[in-house]
């Protein structure tokens, strides 16, 4: 690892305080996890991250996590545009507010949707008569990553139609094209990579939530029962191996969408510095 | 290299434009307006208005009550300790570590800025399980801790450690596109000049990205007090020594005291808000900054 | 921003408890392992022994608690939480100090009396006001349509004594016809929506939610619940026949001698046992070890036909392997197998 040319000092030290930091309190503590999960054998490790209970909670984390995110990329697609084409009362505050489940403890969030949505809540009290479950079941989770997504995928939306260039745009208006067909052949196409990268930043901190949805969930093994839950479940029968087992396995997954995630970035930049340069 | 997506928000770029040719028809406008607000109003504006409405539905005098109370005070306390443990080390660290990485090029620096991603990747209650795998009496450091007396997992060592890690990334992940944007040429001037690199990073480069550094802690600090999945699982859950804020809460709403519960929990959604409004103030000015510096640029 | 006036001083108070940090300083300090619901109990008895402590022995001893489900509580103290005495939900969790964690010896329960255990419960039906589902025994609870609230007994104690009261019932009645027995509990605990990770949540789901006709609680949680939770919204329902649940207490030998703890720990156990100490636990809604304390609360204590786990499945042990391992009967049974 050899530093370029650069006449600024420091490079020695401040990557040695990084790799030394990030070893200690990062990549030594997670090889410890896989360390811990190798001591189960082959056939053990997956009977841990097979079990029919580990299954049913890998559906509802990564089922659950899936919907919420497309629900996120709908309305975040939706509220990204109405935040930078249009003008209306309230519109600083309304910006502001999409971090608030970034900014609010997931604790916080986990007990107040279970107070609106349970039975006699506000919102539960009338989705109820209508046969609409939402505390308490996988409905329940989606709603509470529902509320934990919302800022990625407008926050990743935001910037690239604030960038685009309106001349595209007038252009095809004035060569007569619908504001419809505007939208399909040149707002989507440039929005798209932005919207599949908040999907997947969605997507990816949705399965590993915990504080949020055990409050509305349930909990109920085989039904309600969500990924980070199973660890704590598992740790708590003294099933160490099969917890961090079913840990090893959530977070080669995490960081597989890390990957690639990563990489769609990389694309999405390419994407947009070439149709500049063209 | 673009880095800055996982934060929800960076800051904001050119300004924003509308009307024109692209107005879109009012109808339209108005369909999306509705569902984009109806959004925000149902996910958003209504969660934050039931905190302070439950914290408040047994009068003030018992929300105040549930806020003097002896373990809660314990827990306020417990939440600012930690805070001020894990904010500057991460600071510090992600400052070094934007330097490293955007003021050079070496191998592998996009596997180390992967790495630094890490604590973002992994569930919280792994984050928790991995320091009991390491610290825990049965784990492969516990017995040697006990033996010299100290004490890690269940303790506030412990706490601090968890917390560290969840908020790892934060710093690190606002610096380095801002120090990469504005690239190495000042600082290059600053030492041909005969400053000493202190000096130069003290003079030159904190100058330009502190209110970006600004913006990372405020970012930093709002998950650090709030974070719930590690802490719980490391912290030993004693009353009045290992609770934090969010361990409080739960256990008030676990122990059918909702309205005290959520008199705590409004306490953080007050700290959330003013990250908000804190986070506003700084784009705000970051954006200013930007334009007169590309004001400065083109002159 | 205004305030009201009496804001001022609680603020005050507020910020000066904050600055100064912790109560004063005690010459000794205990740290009390337990389960979900006791709470209460311990606030109160920890000021009772503070006193005679100090009456006593002149010297001033605070006790912390630290409360959560049972299973999680004991691998707590096996992972390194310094616990000078855990007071468990059930034996199988204190054994596992011993099993697992070599912390104390393996005759621990045969350190105090009553098989270490100072108070004891049962497991009965908590209903709504009226019983509107006519709930009157542990079949009841088994038909299709009556939504059945209980912890899960893989992650909470108390669960554990729930499901194996349910068992015990279900043997008697069905004259220990296996398939039949399994068939009935698993129907019980297939009708539960929601299965909380300890007695305190499944508490709040039920009264505070509104979830569910009928609660399966220990006897102290019910009678709570009925005398200070709401008016009169929720009513006992006393099973024919339930079992006798033992919590058991330790103290941690290997911490208190670690911390030199040892006299002080084992004192505050003992002092379970006194008159005094009896009295709060009733008071507390446990029954009291003590044949005349309890004799004087037998109005609250109704007369139920109880079994003990030893007489019905062998111990803690053997149950705890049979029924709530890793794809033991309680796993079958909820799978509908």
């Amino acid at each position: 690892m050899a530093a370029s040319r650069s006449v600024l000092p420091g490079f020695g030290i401040t990557l040695g305080c990084t790799l030394a930091y990030l070893s200690l309190l990062v990549l030594i503590p997670l090889a410890g996890l896989f360390w811990k999960s190798a001591s189960l054998g082959g056939a053990e490790f997956l009977a841990a991250v097979a079990s029919p209970r580990a299954l049913a909670a890998y559906r509802l984390s990564f089922g659950a996590s899936f919907a919420a995110a497309l629900v996120n990329a709908g309305f975040g697609l939706v509220l990204a545009w109405v935040l930078v084409r249009y003008r209306f009362p309230g519109r600083g505050i309304v910006d502001a507010l999409v971090d608030l489940p970034f900014a609010l403890p997931t604790a916080v969030a986990g007990i107040t949707l279970t107070a609106l949505f349970a039975k006699n809540g506000w919102l539960g009290q009338w989705l109820e008569p209508l046969g609409i479950f939402v505390a308490y079941t996988p409905l329940g989770v989606t709603v509470a990553l529902v509320f934990i997504g919302i800022p990625f995928v407008v926050r990743t939306v935001q910037p690239v139609l604030e960038d685009l260039e309106p001349e595209i745009e007038e252009a095809a208006a004035s060569l007569g094209a619908s504001r419809f067909h505007t939208f399909r052949r040149v707002l989507f196409p440039a929005v798209w990579p932005a919207l599949v990268t908040g999907f997947a930043l969605a997507f990816a901190r949705s399965v590993g939530e915990y504080g949020s949805v055990v409050f509305i969930s349930g909990n109920m093994p085989l039904r309600t029962e969500i990924a980070p839950l199973l660890i704590v479940t598992e740790l708590e029968q003294w099933n160490y191996a099969g917890a961090t087992a079913i840990a090893a396995v959530l977070l080669v997954i995490s960081f597989g969408l890390l990957l690639g995630i990563n990489g769609l970035q990389r694309y999405g930049a390419r994407r947009l510095a070439g149709g500049r340069a063209a | 290299m673009s880095t800055d997506w996982i934060l929800p928000n960076s800051p904001p770029r050119a300004a924003r434009r509308a009307g024109g040719a692209l107005a879109d028809p009012p109808w339209v406008r108005a369909l999306l307006t509705g569902v984009a607000l109806g959004f925000v109003a149902l996910f958003l504006v209504l969660p934050l208005a039931t905190v302070f409405l439950q914290a408040f539905s047994k009068g003030i005098s018992a929300f105040g009550a549930a806020i003097v109370e002896p373990d809660a005070l314990a827990a306020i306390r417990l939440t600012l300790l930690v805070a001020a443990v894990s904010v500057p080390l991460n600071a510090a660290f992600g400052v070094a570590a934007a330097w490293a990485i955007a003021k050079f090029d070496f191998r592998g620096k996009s596997l180390l800025v992967t790495a630094i991603d890490l604590p973002f990747a992994v569930s919280p209650v792994v984050s928790g399980l991995v320091f009991v795998l390491l610290f825990g009496a049965q784990g492969v450091l516990g017995p040697w801790l006990q033996a010299h007396g100290v004490r890690v997992i269940f303790a506030v060592p412990g706490i601090v450690l968890a917390t560290t890690f969840i908020t790892f990334p934060f710093v690190a992940r606002e610096l380095i596109p801002l120090m990469e944007e504005q690239g190495s040429d000042e600082e290059e001037a600053a030492i041909s000049l005969g400053a000493s690199g202190w000096q130069t990073f003290r003079r030159v480069t904190l100058p330009n990205v502190s209110l970006g550094l600004l913006y990372g802690i405020v970012l930093l600090n709002a998950r650090a007090m709030g974070e719930f999945g590690a802490v719980s699982v490391v912290s030993g859950h004693i009353r009045g020594q290992t609770n934090t804020m969010p361990l409080h809460v739960e256990i008030l709403y676990n122990e059918y005291q909702g309205a005290a519960a959520f008199a705590v929990a409004s306490l953080l959604a007050v700290l959330a808000v003013a990250t908000l409004v804190l986070k506003r103030l700084l784009e705000w000015r970051m954006g200013r900054a930007s334009c007169a510096a590309r004001e400065r640029g083109h002159a | 921003m205004k305030r009201s006036n009496r804001w001022i001083p609680r603020l005050a108070v507020a910020g000066a408890a904050l600055l100064l940090g912790g109560a004063a300083a005690a010459d000794e300090t205990l740290l009390n392992v337990s389960y979900d619901p006791t709470r209460e109990l311990y606030a109160e008895y920890n000021a009772l022994f503070a006193k005679h402590w100090q009456e006593t022995q002149g010297e001033v001893v605070t006790v912390h608690q630290s409360h959560g489900g049972s299973g999680k509580q004991a691998r707590a103290v096996v992972d390194g939480l310094e616990a000078d005495v855990v007071t468990l939900a059930l034996a199988g969790d204190v054994q596992a100090l011993a099993d697992r964690g070599n912390l104390i010896p393996k005759t621990w329960q045969k350190r105090l009396p009553h098989n270490s255990c100072p108070y004891t419960s049962t497991i009965v039906l908590l209903v709504r006001k009226g019983n509107p589902k006519g709930i009157q025994d542990w079949g009841d609870l088994a038909k299709p349509g009556v939504v059945v609230i209980t912890p899960n007994p893989k992650t909470s104690g108390g669960a554990r004594w729930n499901f194996l009261a349910a068992w015990g019932w279900a043997q008697g009645a069905f004259g220990g016809d296996e398939a039949k027995v399994r068939e009935v509990v698993g129907a019980i605990f297939r009708n539960a929506p929601v299965m909380d990770t300890g007695a305190r949540g499944s508490l709040t789901t039920f009264a505070e939610r509104g979830i569910g006709d009928v609660m399966i609680a220990w006897e102290n949680e019910a009678l709570l619940a009925r005398n200070s939770l709401g008016d009169g919204e929720f009513e006992i329902v006393v099973p024919s026949v339930s079992i006798l649940a033992e919590p058991p207490v330790s103290v941690v030998d290997t911490v208190t001698r670690r911390k030199g703890t040892g006299a002080v720990a084992e004192a505050y156990l003992r002092y379970l046992y006194t008159p005094e100490a009896q009295e709060l636990i009733a008071r507390h809604h446990y029954r009291p070890s003590d044949p005349a304390v309890l004799a004087r609360h037998a109005a609250k204590f109704r007369n139920v036909e109880l079994f003990t786990i030893e007489e019905k499945f062998g111990g803690w042990q053997e149950a705890q392997a049979r029924f709530f391992g890793e794809g033991g009967v309680f796993a079958q049974v909820l799978a509908g197998r």
